[in-house]
């Protein structure tokens, strides 16, 4: 990849690939490890014409971001666990008003205020369930500074093409870590705007599916006066409460991600020949698991490695793949447990699940995940 | 001559869900006569509210509007304002939804002092959710939560939001819907955020608990128990005792929040 090399911070390159994705606004709370994402475009953000705001919570950070992205602004927030949990009221909102919009959570220890300083993976369930009531969900989890700012730029192409809030799980080791990275030249990734109306504002319906499952969307000022809530809604916009339409709209929220795996799904599948143990990692524990591999392989212990980059949707395809072929699947993950489940429950008992973690605040090491390869082994 | 509402009501959205001798329709009536006074332009107004008897307005009305959850209306607009300035970014909101869940907010707002309106529909109660004590219920007062009086001592709207910041602050009650729609048209034209303490009445959860009368008796309290701000300072102490004073309490140009951040970017965006 050509571009300009810098060498940046994860926070930094999230900053920076929000604005490559066209971010245009940011509203966010102080909360460590993420208060460098704010920062950074508090300082940029006027240069482009943006806006930023410092917000008087979280609750109202994640709302401001709805409010911009209504009219038009490619919007993004971030925080940590604590900041997350308050976000989730209004990610909700997001969800069923279909409002794209961008969250990032640079995961600390929990639960409550727990770590503030120390890494975790422990947000992956509240990234799936934390927002009450059925509804779509989208995470990614990069893995070093580099993808931090690729999948920032992925994170709002999703949005915008779906309509939905994203959420980009980074943790507080690549959070603060530095790395040489490139940024590449304007035009060199792809950039995607949400479906606009084509339809004269007479005609338009805010939710009307009849040309696919995303309806376009309007800015709010541009001539399409329309109604938005976040009770249910009819194609028009307006409440309702029928049960014949109901069922419809929230079967619908769902398929924007089962009919979409294609733009979803993305993971590294590593395989070596005979392996009979598999490790799925994601984020900073996926870099200690590659390690690991690379130790068992000097060993003459082979293993496949599924490194997950999109979390959620969960690539099921994926997973049963590896547990067909090997005997025994590694979870290393810095929680107690949370993505071993879906791994366990998608693979249906092919293979036998065992995890590695570690939940005190510090990073799982390469040593720790060989220790566990080299007993199933 | 008669106001004709036909332009701005959304056709079909009517009848309203509000209770027989609830107030909140003569607070919307007075809203849409001060936006036409202004004369905003339906396609450049967003009107935003929270959740609650009041915060169903804006589905009534043919504007750009954001129905948002329980508090957040401020919140809302001001991603709303801050993306597009040129925006006009009326909030309208209950007391439990302005004041309680969405007190932080409110004060925040009044602080930052940015280019909203909000329209406070007051009126002592929760009244969707059956009749519950919110902060502007005055102490003693039976609720369907305070069964043996209210323990709790209210706000008061007019006090908090100058003690916060905002720049526009008056109130006025359904009964004086005219003053009340000039406050509203004042405080849309006011470069500032603009806070209109609307006392209106629930006679179906608050008044009918209270023994308060019937609709029209507690619309014609407010005609009794009101005195304008002006004449109540030539008035002695004993003559207002009970009173709730009406009118325009602040009124001052201050810096406007988006036009400090408009200055800001013309400051740096030279440097790219």
């Amino acid at each position: 990849m050509s571009g300009k090399e810098v060498f940046y911070q994860g926070n930094e390159a999230c900053a920076e690939g929000a604005l490559y994705a066209g971010c245009r606004f940011f509203a966010g709370y102080p909360i460590t490890p993420s208060t460098e994402v704010a920062e950074f475009l508090a300082r940029r953000l006027p240069r482009v014409g943006g806006a930023f705001i410092q917000m008087e919570d979280e609750i109202a950070a994640m709302a401001a971001v709805i409010g911009a992205s209504l009219v038009g602004k490619k919007s993004l927030t971030a925080t940590s666990g604590p900041g997350y949990s308050l976000k989730m009221e209004n990610l909700g909102y997001a969800c069923i008003a279909e409002v794209p919009c961008v969250i990032v959570n640079v995961m600390r220890g929990g639960p409550s205020t727990g770590l503030p300083t120390g890494p975790s993976q422990s947000d992956v369930m509240q990234a799936r369930w934390g927002t009450h009531g059925d509804h779509p969900a989208i995470a990614l989890a990069p893995a070093s500074v580099q993808e931090i700012f690729t999948e920032t730029v992925r994170a709002f192409n999703i949005s915008e093409r779906l309509r939905t809030p994203v959420s980009l799980l980074t943790d507080e080791i690549i959070g603060h870590m530095r790395e040489r990275i490139i940024i590449p030249p304007e035009g060199e990734l792809e950039i995607w705007d949400r479906p606009r109306p084509t339809v004269p504002p007479e005609q338009y319906k805010p939710y009307d599916i009849s040309e696919g499952i995303i309806p376009p969307m309007a800015d709010f000022g541009s001539g399409y006066r329309y109604h938005v809530t976040g009770l249910n809604h009819d194609e028009t916009g307006f409440p309702t409460n029928k049960p014949s339409l109901v069922q419809p709209e929230e079967e619908r929220l769902m398929a924007k991600v089962t009919e979409n795996l294609d733009i979803l799904e993305k993971h590294e599948y590593t395989e070596k020949e005979g392996a009979r143990i598999g490790v799925v990692s994601f984020g900073s524990s996926a870099r200690s698991s590659r390690a690991a591999i690379g130790l068992a392989a000097e060993a003459g212990i082979k293993v496949d490695f599924l490194r997950l980059i999109t979390l959620w949707p969960f690539p099921e395809d994926a997973a049963v793949q590896m547990a067909d072929k090997v005997d025994t699947i590694i979870v290393p993950e810095m929680n107690l447990g949370q993505m071993i489940e879906e791994v366990q429950r998608s693979i249906a008992g092919r293979a036998e699940v065992v995890g590695v973690n570690r939940a005190d605040g510090e990073p799982i090491t390469p040593a720790q995940i060989l220790d566990r390869i080299r007993e199933v082994a | 001559m008669t106001f004709n509402y036909d332009e701005y009501i959304r056709p079909g959205k009517l009848p309203h869900i509000w209770c027989p001798g609830c107030a909140h329709g003569i607070v919307m009536k007075s809203i849409i006569r001060a936006i036409d006074r202004v004369g905003l332009e339906k396609d450049k107004t967003v009107i935003v509210s929270g959740i609650g008897c009041a915060s169903r307005m804006p589905g009534y009305v043919d504007f750009n509007t954001l129905h948002t959850t329980h508090g957040r209306s401020l919140a809302f607009a001001t991603g709303v304002k801050m993306a597009d300035p040129e925006l006009n970014v009326i909030a309208v909101a209950g007391d439990g939804d302005a004041l309680a869940i969405g007190g932080n907010h409110f004060i925040h707002t009044c602080r930052r002092n940015i280019d909203i309106t909000m329209i406070v529909f007051n009126n002592n109660i929760y009244g969707m959710t059956g009749g519950q004590f919110s902060p502007t219920t005055p102490h003693g007062r039976l609720a369907s939560t305070t069964p043996y009086g209210n323990p709790d001592y209210a706000f008061d709207v007019v006090e908090l939001s100058i003690g916060a910041g905002a720049s526009y602050v008056s109130r006025s009650t359904a009964y004086h819907a005219i003053p009340l729609e000039r406050q509203i048209a004042d405080g849309i034209a006011h470069k500032g955020f603009s806070v209109i303490d609307a006392l209106c009445t629930c006679p179906t959860t608050y008044g009918r608990r209270n023994k308060l009368g019937n609709a029209t008796e507690m619309l014609m309290w407010f005609k009794d128990n009101t005195v304008g701000v002006k004449a109540a300072e030539k008035m002695p102490p004993e003559k207002l005792e009970g009173k709730i004073l009406t009118g325009v309490f602040k009124k001052e140009e201050k810096p406007e929040y988006c036009d400090e951040y408009a200055k800001i970017i013309e400051r740096v965006s030279a440097k790219g």
